[in-house]
């Protein structure tokens, strides 16, 4: 028996919207077989968290957003993300659905770095953008969310460094939903040739505290050989949106992947971060940190997945949960027969600030090969009254050293974030969030 | 200045039920450095954390003053603000604090809002006290004692301490685990702060650290109370015999706690 799904949107909607984006024929076949997909595959079944009845399709799937003539006429909470002192000069301003901002320094430009919104990239660089989207790394048909997410699609950026160029100073990107009931079906798409490096660094922010919506993200980073890719992520999601994302990485012989993201959504959120080391000696480090409050409730899975030899392995979660909020962190350190000689390393701790909150830490290690090393550490609980103790013995006062203490259970992905700007900008997330 | 005057009078401490300082009485005016010496398991440490307000520590009878205030009813924060200041045996490791935002913080909790130390000054400060103690300057930088040596640790211990400036110090073993060039540093440092306005309670059951420092008073600690006080020739004679000799002398068959 087939899953009733009530959809608002259908064949002839998404054909239209595809048309109206002039896509490439291919884009318009893979919407269309992904929206009949979507009808009967299950929904994603994050561990111990039921998601099933949380809404993905209720929303705003089209609205405009006025273009940013000057940075200067930004409102002060956007202003924030940029960095005051120096120019931004590689930065996509995404307002609602539309690309409101789009700057790529001529040095980048002319090196053959692509870093554009997702419609222009699929007119201009269509094949290349087909070769990548939703093939190897996240496939259409692996649940309801990914087959919808292929569907409607309505938002994205192409980054994509050719061989041989490394980029010093971080591209940023700025996921602006004005509108209260728009939702962000985000792709983010990056490409990092052999011998290359790139830092990008994101944000998203919304203020629909009791408009209802969703967003639905997926993220997918290439890493070939000996490439590195840094990427960071504030995601900041008010507490009307209902999130998924699914950031993922593959990783080449040689290549790095490093990934640095705050959770910091208002709403119910179900993420998921794995990073494929596919190549030999290709390493992955995975850190995420939370902070939950109020009732929502939030499930997190970060897992890297050894095919290579010799590769490495390091996940770090760790998440502050304060009045009702729940949430789930799953660590998954998966070693294949014949990666021999990997490491896979994971750490996942939970702050309890109050007695109703609830927090769970699953480290999981699967291993196939016996000549690896693994290691995890997890642990659940209260602010140590001893490190309090030590802090408040120096004169420092119970609320001053909980908070010194919280912001430094949170600082390995604070001071990992590329750009000044971001990492104050989280601080204050976290500062809010916590008081 | 004058210094402070700390009054501990018959001090009586649990830990989990357990009672481990039995009558305690000890008074340590400004510019005077007693050491407190004894075999292990008497009680030492117990006394320091107690002064401090530990958590798990109980004062179940007895007092403790500070220039005559009632230093128990003051929150652990507020005892350090009074001028009362700890060097820890073992220091708490707290990750993603650096030791120079957590000594600036400590520094500023003893000034008003509006008035805290300016960055340069700051900096300037540490860096000295750094030198005196023979510091490497990226321990600054470094989270605050995660994945210090146990000799860091105790040169941390006499950094705080040294840009704090309390007025009433108690130096939980600050020798315990240090080398001789180490222990040489450490108590220069404590040497420099040697003023009218500073007291120092220093805690060992070594006396190789008084050769460094020399103490005012001796005090001897048996089964959670001060058994025997004298001067620096005190420590000399316990580092030639042994503390048998003042077992005998008073009749204490075992010095530990829960003995009688």
């Amino acid at each position: 028996m087939a899953v009733e799904v009530s959809m608002p949107y259908d064949k002839q909607y998404v054909t239209e919207y595809s048309n109206k984006h002039n896509e490439p024929a291919w884009m318009k076949e893979l919407r269309l077989a992904a929206l009949e997909k979507s009808e009967n595959l299950p929904m994603p079944k994050p561990d111990k968290t039921n998601i099933e009845k949380w809404d993905f399709t209720d929303f705003s799937h089209d609205v405009e957003g006025t273009n940013i003539d000057s940075l200067e006429n930004l409102p002060p909470e956007i202003q924030n993300f940029l960095d005051q002192e120096k120019e931004t000069e590689n930065l996509l301003i995404q307002r609602n659905h539309t690309a409101a901002y789009s700057s790529l320094s001529q040095e980048l430009q002319d090196k053959g770095v692509i870093f554009t919104d997702i419609f222009t990239a699929l007119r201009d660089h269509s094949e290349l953008v087909k070769e990548y989207y939703m093939t190897d790394a996240v496939a259409v048909d692996e649940h309801r969310l990914s087959a919808l997410h292929a569907a409607l699609m309505n938002s994205g950026i192409f980054l994509y460094v050719p061989k041989n160029v490394n980029i010093e100073e971080p591209l940023q990107a700025i996921f602006w939903q004005e509108d209260e009931r728009a939702s962000l079906i985000n792709h983010i798409l990056v490409v990092a040739e052999e011998n290359s490096s790139v830092t990008y660094v994101e944000n998203y922010i919304s203020n629909n505290t009791e408009a209802q919506t969703s967003a639905n993200i997926i993220t997918e980073v290439f890493a070939k050989d000996n490439a590195k890719v840094s990427f960071g992520a504030v995601d900041n999601f008010a507490a009307g949106t209902t999130v998924y994302s699914n950031r993922r990485g593959i990783a080449g012989r040689d290549a790095r992947i490093e990934w640095a993201i705050g959770q910091m959504n208002e709403g119910n959120t179900a993420a998921e971060n794995i990073t494929h080391l596919v190549g030999d000696n290709s390493e992955g480090d995975a850190k995420m940190v939370v902070v939950g409050r109020g009732d929502q409730k939030q499930n997190f899975t970060t897992n890297i997945r050894h095919f290579g030899k010799e590769s490495d392995g390091f996940i770090l979660q760790h998440g502050v949960m304060k009045d009702k909020s729940s949430a789930i962190f799953n660590g998954i350190g998966k070693i294949d027969h014949g990666a021999t000689k990997s490491n896979a390393e994971q750490e996942s701790r939970v702050l309890m600030l109050s007695k109703d909150a609830r927090g769970d830490a699953n480290p999981i290690l699967l291993i196939d090969e016996d000549d690896v090393t693994a290691g995890h550490a997890a642990s659940v609980g209260r602010v140590d009254p001893v490190q309090l103790y030590y802090m408040m013995s120096r004169g420092i006062p119970k609320r001053e050293a909980e908070r010194l203490i919280i912001h430094g259970f949170l600082a390995p992905v604070v001071n990992q974030l590329p750009v000044e700007a971001v990492k104050n900008q989280l601080r204050q997330v976290i500062e809010r969030k916590v008081n | 200045m004058a210094g402070s005057t700390l009054e501990i009078k018959d001090l009586h401490v649990e830990i989990e039920g357990l009672e481990i300082l039995k009558g305690l009485n000890l008074t340590l005016k400004g510019g005077e450095f007693h050491a407190v010496m004894g075999p292990n398991g008497t009680g030492k440490s117990t006394l320091a954390s107690a002064v401090m307000g530990h958590p798990k520590y109980e004062v179940t009878q007895g007092e403790i003053l500070l220039d005559g205030e009632n230093v128990l009813e003051m929150e652990v924060d507020e005892r350090a603000q009074a001028g009362l200041f700890l060097a820890m045996q073992y220091p708490s490791e707290i990750s993603g604090v650096t030791n120079s935002d957590f000594l600036r913080s400590a520094i500023n909790s003893r000034r008003e809002e509006g008035d805290e130390i300016s960055l340069m000054k700051f900096i300037k400060q540490m860096d000295a006290k750094m030198d005196t103690l023979d510091i490497d300057k990226n321990m600054a930088q470094r989270y605050l004692n995660e994945g210090f040596s146990g000799g860091e640790k105790k040169r941390n211990e006499i950094l705080q301490l040294m840009n704090i400036e309390p007025s009433i110090a108690i130096l939980d073993e600050i020798d315990s685990g240090l080398d001789i060039d180490a222990l040489k540093v450490v108590a220069k440092g404590i040497n420099e702060m040697r003023d009218d306005s500073f007291g120092c309670l220093i805690i060992t059951h070594y006396q190789r650290l008084l050769n460094y420092i020399t103490p005012d008073k001796v005090h001897v600690m048996m089964q959670g109370r001060i058994v025997k006080t004298g001067g620096p020739e005190l420590a000399q004679r316990l580092e030639e015999e042994g503390y048998d000799w003042i077992k005998e002398e008073l009749g204490i068959e075992d010095e530990t706690i829960g003995s009688k």
